[in-house]
């Protein structure tokens, strides 16, 4: 039972990392119809960035020599590289659009999707140029310390429970965005009818855009979170595809174009995955995702909460 | 208000219109009728900036608005309430209607024009906090329009309000357009199959056949029109 209760922990706050990188690509195939498949170097662009800002954040914020306590001037700097990474990779994402998308626009899906592969290759090879082949290893921003008290054998980590009230708290941020916002209505009326959107008067390039950058963003997040998460979290140009795959499945499991989608297929397959590690054996780690990206489209194309696309006549 | 000369407007190799020219004058109601496939719902969505033009001019107030984008062209007052309704419905009604105000700024306004709207269409004001994909073929339709107003324009095109509505709403829908065209001194184009009712509504006329304007005349002319007669108006 302990083990079961451990692992369905590990797996949540896996599942949360998913999640976050899944509302990307479901965002964008809401407003575009299209899967984004540089997402998950943007994720990887996201952990690389949080790397290079760190030691600037340590700068202005002086890090106390004694790591294992708690201390105002650590948490502000942990959440000051999360945004400002969160920054950088919603730039990223506009600029990507700007640059690649955009022109595409009225071309067939097909070209966009084979293009999207093409820019996932160049991020993956720039960053390999930029930032070097060796995996290097992202710097404790927030020191990790076991929960006492929780009873001989479940271990839960202050920073898992960070990840989790982060990941909610960037969750609520997005609900109020897309439901409470004039920009959010225009994202969810984009994404039902985009003739339709224009006819409103909404500039969709701007809605398409914004989508793009608050995607990213949450990429960006997901990669600094998984760092606080994981410690001596090492990184590397090529992190960004597993992870961006497994996030893809989480989107089409939980039903592509739904955002309460992205986040049950998110934490579904984290906890599927740390379950198949715990119980089973660590080799099928990255199997499992697979088989349900296989199961899901021979027994439920539309994912758990997606809704049927009728073809319009 | 609106002038529109010689647009051409291609979709691939095929010519959908072929310079078709019309002229909505300030405050009246223009009416376009003709087959389906004649061109009528392409000409309006060129002029709401949806459909590439490929060639010719259209003129709104004076200014030359041919190559905007849509959403430029709502913020000038000028707005489209297409063929099939095109509603959010995965919006409420509140939404929907709010959408409409897109570019505005004077929110403050905005109670005022929903109960202008709610005064016309009181059915939208009981389906308010509704998902607009619930409701009726004939309750979308006067959201669609709801909506255009929410936009405050000063010359509303309307593609077939009647398609796909129960008789008895049709009655109403059009009702509703002239009162919005006398009171609010909108001018409208209108779009419409059911020539007998746009002819009735309409100050002016014209016949759309295969993508060239064939026919233009005032409504009453066009009613006694032969050649109307036989083939719009049913003999």
């Amino acid at each position: 039972m302990i083990q079961f209760l451990q692992q369905l922990l590990n797996g949540l706050s896996l599942g949360a990392i998913y999640a976050l990188i899944a509302l990307g690509y479901t965002m964008v195939y809401g407003v575009l119809k299209f899967i984004n498949f540089a997402h998950g170097d943007v994720y990887m662009i996201g952990a690389f960035a949080g790397m290079y800002i760190t030691p600037y954040v340590w700068k202005i914020l002086p890090q106390g020599a004694d790591s294992s306590r708690f201390s105002w001037s650590t948490a502000g700097g942990a959440f000051a590289v999360l945004a400002l990474s969160m920054a950088v990779c919603a730039v990223l994402g506009v600029v990507i659009e700007r640059l690649v998308y955009r022109p595409l626009r009225e071309r067939p899906r097909l070209t966009v999707l084979i293009t999207a592969i093409g820019v996932s290759i160049f991020l993956e090879y720039f960053g390999q140029y930029l930032f070097g082949a060796n995996p290097k290893l992202f710097p404790e921003i927030l020191p990790d310390r076991v929960i006492e008290g929780l009873g001989d054998d479940l271990i839960l980590s202050v920073n898992q429970v960070v990840v989790f009230a982060v990941t909610l708290l960037l969750l609520a941020v997005l609900c109020f965005i897309v439901l409470k916002t004039r920009i959010g209505t225009a994202m969810r009326a984009l994404s039902y009818n985009p003739v339709a959107a224009s006819l409103m008067g909404i500039n969709n390039d701007v809605v398409i855009a914004f989508t793009f950058g608050l995607g990213s963003a949450l990429a960006a997040a997901a990669a600094v979170l998984n760092a606080i998460n994981y410690p001596a979290y090492s990184i590397d140009p090529f992190m960004g595809i597993l992870p961006g795959i497994k996030a893809f499945v989480a989107a089409v499991l939980g039903g592509i174009g739904s955002l309460p989608g992205a986040v049950v297929g998110g934490l579904i397959l984290g906890v599927l995955e740390t379950m198949v590690v715990g119980y089973g054996s660590p080799m099928y780690r990255d199997a499992i995702a697979f088989a349900v990206l296989i199961a899901i489209l021979l027994f439920k194309p539309n994912g758990l909460l997606g809704r049927a696309e009728k073809e319009k006549v | 208000m609106l002038q529109i000369r010689d647009l051409n407007v291609n979709y691939g190799a095929i010519t959908a219109l072929h310079g078709v020219s019309i002229d909505v004058p300030k405050g009246s109601i223009v009416t376009l009728i003709g087959a389906n496939g004649a061109g009528k719902s392409t000409t309006l969505r060129a002029i709401s900036g949806i459909a590439r033009t490929g060639g010719g001019s259209i003129r709104f107030d004076g200014e030359d608005i041919t190559r905007l984008p849509p959403h430029r062209i709502v913020e000038r007052g000028l707005c489209h309430v297409p063929e099939g309704r095109m509603i959010f419905a995965n919006l409420t009604v509140r939404e929907n209607l709010l959408l409409g105000a897109y570019r505005r700024n004077d929110k403050a306004a905005f109670p005022a024009e929903l109960d202008y709207i709610f005064g016309i269409f009181p059915r939208l004001k009981e389906r308010l906090g509704q998902s607009a994909g619930t409701l009726s073929g004939g309750e979308q339709q006067m959201l669609a329009i709801g909506r255009a107003l929410m936009s405050k324009p000063r010359c509303l095109m309307l593609d077939e309000p009647s398609l796909g509505i129960a008789p008895l709403l049709v009655k109403t829908i059009f009702e509703k357009i002239v009162e919005v065209n006398r009171n609010l001194g909108i001018t409208i184009l209108l779009v419409e199959q059911n020539a007998n009712l746009a002819l009735e509504i309409s100050h002016t006329g014209y016949v759309l056949e295969t993508g060239r304007i064939i026919l233009a005349d005032t409504c009453a002319n066009l009613r006694e029109d032969p050649k109307v007669k036989e083939c719009y108006l049913g003999g």
